[in-house]
């Protein structure tokens, strides 16, 4: 199935969550795990709520009270959990490449709900559909993507999705906060957001995690609000016309002010309800190759 | 603001830029240099200064100064250092920021800025704190300390250890095209340390310092700042390796410069003679070759800037057992006359030794002074070359008296200090 076809089957599920009877039955009998060894809170519940409205049911794993905190390796929990005979598990990790690792020892699909700094596959298709729906396209599109591009999964996959669709995919950051040799792979970076957000149809903002906002990789929350916080005269560099998106969870006042993330630009609560109906899409798309199916 | 014009006649106009050296005048107005050259004989309307022949030159830019205020007037004040820095022909001057408080708070660049501009009568331009507190471990507000009005950023007297902290301030300092000054020294290797180590720190009984504390320190800086572009200035160094490693840098193409401080130029260890604190310095002053290799260096390029390194300190921190005497001299009013040694003994030319007191300093900082050029700041300085005089200390402008040349005989006096068009510092009305 091509990406424009998965985003048309998620535009049918938002239709779906918006009636008052949200039930199908495309995974009715089928058992969903959500494997959390990060704590998340939209993700997880998104893919929960995604995956009762088709039917299924649906298990999240508390990883924080599991087998794992007892010193059980990723493998012998993907053992122990394959014998119980799941038809999908949803993994979230923070070592990349660990959900791939995962998915070589069990039989059942497995979906990627984000590892390490490496992907976040259904964020990016979130917010491709989420673009899509406001400006009718992606193609030709230019997409600002701004901050902690370094250590993002989110920044990464959008930048292929969006790229392998047409649209003029850039990153604003911190040169700190940029991937060495990042501009190999053929995107435009700027360090200056005046420059980097000129042009912009979309502004795509990053979430700063705490730990690396003093003196480690840019010198405090002050600068870098001052400097690569989206606020209203920043906002104002890119086209009249452009939308703001932040795949949460925000730091107001860090890298976004509230008046921005609130504005009339803003797409960021409209995110969250895309996220539903993409993992639906996503979870009814990999119905016809689960087990026996 | 229209002021009477002044025209410096019968001047002996050294341009360190061109290397060109032309008798004629130059004619001052409204702070910037107007017109200048062999046929500026008279001017119409305008206060006239004679130079009887005396070197008119760009005004000295002093890279590096420390002044005790805030925090520490008695060693000096804005004032006293402006009054010092005018004496000795000196117009602009970097002070650091181990202040305090430590300059790593914009509010705090800011008040350095408007209290040097209301006290000071040469130009202060303060460097900001390149880590938190000077401690090496958090990168400071670069962006906003540079907005506040830093020129330059750096730890003063520390050097950052952590190599992970200098790469990404490195990095992050080339995203705001901020120079980056940096004492190479590594505190590990100088340990107990307080003179050059060798033959004649064994003699004294003292520890040494190894040129190696210097080299690797330097060597590794010149590898980080291949890995990340950042712009870097290595604020002195003192030994013959050192010059060597910076030779192969730039030649590598890196965006490297460096500075030496006069006193490693003039003395070398056995000046210290019988434990002389004033000339406990950091780094050490080192072995006649390496001096040697430092005026080698100035000449081939190699060495950029000749820094003061002023360092104030008070009579109860250095009337002590050498080892426990601070370290730093003052320099500001000695600068030019000890250069001076320079030329008289025909190792460096004029305009070689004005370039690296006052071209390079402004090129490297991105200044508009440092050249004698139509429409640059009329910053100048006046001096006889050859006037000779023997240093007495207590005739020092600055409020701390610690010069290691005081009875020392120098030639060369600065006669007049011109500063944005304004004479702050005139020889003749003494």
């Amino acid at each position: 199935m091509d990406i424009q076809a998965l985003l048309d089957l998620a535009d049918q599920q938002v239709e779906v969550s918006r009636q008052i009877e949200k039930r199908k039955t495309t995974l009715r009998g089928r058992t969903q795990i959500n494997l959390f060894f990060e704590p998340s809170t939209r993700t997880q519940s998104s893919f929960e709520i995604a995956g009762k409205r088709l039917g299924a049911d649906v298990m999240n794993m508390a990883v924080a009270s599991s087998s794992v905190k007892k010193g059980e390796t990723l493998i012998d929990t993907a053992a122990t959990l394959n014998a119980m005979r799941p038809d999908i598990i949803v993994v979230r990790h923070h070592a990349a490449g660990a959900v791939h690792l995962l998915a070589q020892k069990v039989d059942c699909a497995v979906v990627n709900a984000g590892d390490g700094a490496h992907e976040h596959p259904t964020q990016a298709l979130l917010d491709a559909l989420t673009i899509r729906r406001n400006k009718g396209r992606i193609e030709g599109l230019t997409v600002a993507i701004c901050g902690d591009i370094l250590h993002s999964r989110v920044a990464r996959s959008n930048m292929i999705l969006l790229a392998a669709m047409g649209a003029q995919v850039r990153l604003v950051a911190p040169t700190n906060l940029l991937p060495p040799g990042i501009a190999r792979l053929g995107f435009p970076t700027f360090t200056d957001m005046r420059k980097g957000l000129e042009g912009a149809d979309i502004v795509m903002m990053l979430r700063l995690q705490r730990e690396r906002m003093n003196g480690s990789f840019v010198p405090s929350v002050k600068e870098y609000f001052r400097f690569y916080g989206l606020d209203q005269e920043k906002l104002s560099y890119a086209k009249p016309d452009a939308l703001v998106m932040h795949p949460g969870p925000m730091n107001r006042g860090v890298e976004i002010s509230s008046d921005v993330a609130d504005g009339a630009q803003s797409l960021i609560r409209e995110q969250v309800e895309m996220g539903v109906a993409v993992r639906m899409a996503v979870l009814e798309a990999l119905a016809s190759h689960l087990p026996n199916g | 603001m229209s002021t009477k014009p002044l025209l410096f006649k019968n001047a002996r106009l050294v341009d360190p830029d061109t290397g060109r050296e032309d008798k004629g005048g130059l004619l001052v107005r409204d702070g910037v240099i107007q017109d200048l050259g062999p046929q500026l004989t008279q001017a119409v309307d305008a206060d006239i200064i004679d130079c009887g022949g005396q070197v008119l030159a760009p005004g000295l830019i002093d890279m590096r100064a420390f002044i005790g205020e805030p925090g520490g007037p008695y060693r000096e004040t804005l004032k006293s250092a402006g009054e010092a820095a005018a004496a000795g022909g000196v117009t602009t001057v970097v002070s650091m920021p181990d202040t305090s408080p430590v300059l790593d708070d914009p509010a705090v660049i800011d008040f350095i800025v408007r209290r040097a501009r209301d006290t000071s009568i040469v130009n202060i331009l303060p460097a900001a704190a390149l880590t938190k507190g000077l401690k090496g471990e958090e990168m400071a507000e670069i962006g906003r300390l540079k907005e506040a009005g830093a020129i330059a950023f750096t730890d003063g007297v520390r050097s950052v250890t952590n190599a992970q902290v200098m790469r990404r301030t490195l990095t992050y300092a080339r995203d705001f095209d901020a120079l980056i000054v940096h004492h190479v020294e590594d505190p590990d290797l100088v340990g107990q340390g307080v003179m050059n180590e060798g033959e004649f720190a064994s003699r004294l009984g003292l520890s040494g310092i190894p040129r190696e504390a210097e080299t690797i320190m330097l060597e590794r800086d010149m590898r980080l700042v291949r890995l990340t572009g950042g712009r870097y200035h290595a604020a002195m160094i003192s030994c013959a390796d050192s010059a060597e490693i910076v030779r192969s840098a730039k030649a590598k193409g890196l965006p490297v410069t460096c500075g030496v401080s006069i006193n490693h130029l003039s003395l070398n260890e056995n000046d210290i003679g019988d434990y002389r604190t004033f000339l406990k310095l950091s780094p050490p002053l080192r072995h006649e070759d390496d001096r040697q290799a430092m005026i080698e260096a100035l000449n081939d390029g190699t060495v950029d800037v000749i820094v003061s390194d002023h360092n104030p300190q008070d009579v109860e921190n250095k009337r002590l057992p050498f080892a426990e005497a601070a370290d730093g001299a003052v320099g500001l009013e000695t600068l030019l006359s000890a250069a001076m040694r320079l030329v008289h003994s025909d190792r460096v030319s004029l305009p070689k030794l004005l370039r690296a007191l006052s071209m390079k300093p402004a090129e490297i900082l991105g200044l508009p002074a440092g050249r004698l050029k139509i429409g640059a700041p009329a910053d100048l300085v006046l001096f006889d070359p050859d006037a000779p005089y023997v240093l007495d200390k207590r005739q020092l402008k600055s409020l701390s008296k610690n010069t290691p040349f005081d009875e020392a005989r120098l030639e060369g006096q600065v006669t007049i200090t011109m500063v944005a068009g304004r004479i702050v510092f005139d020889r003749r009305s003494m």
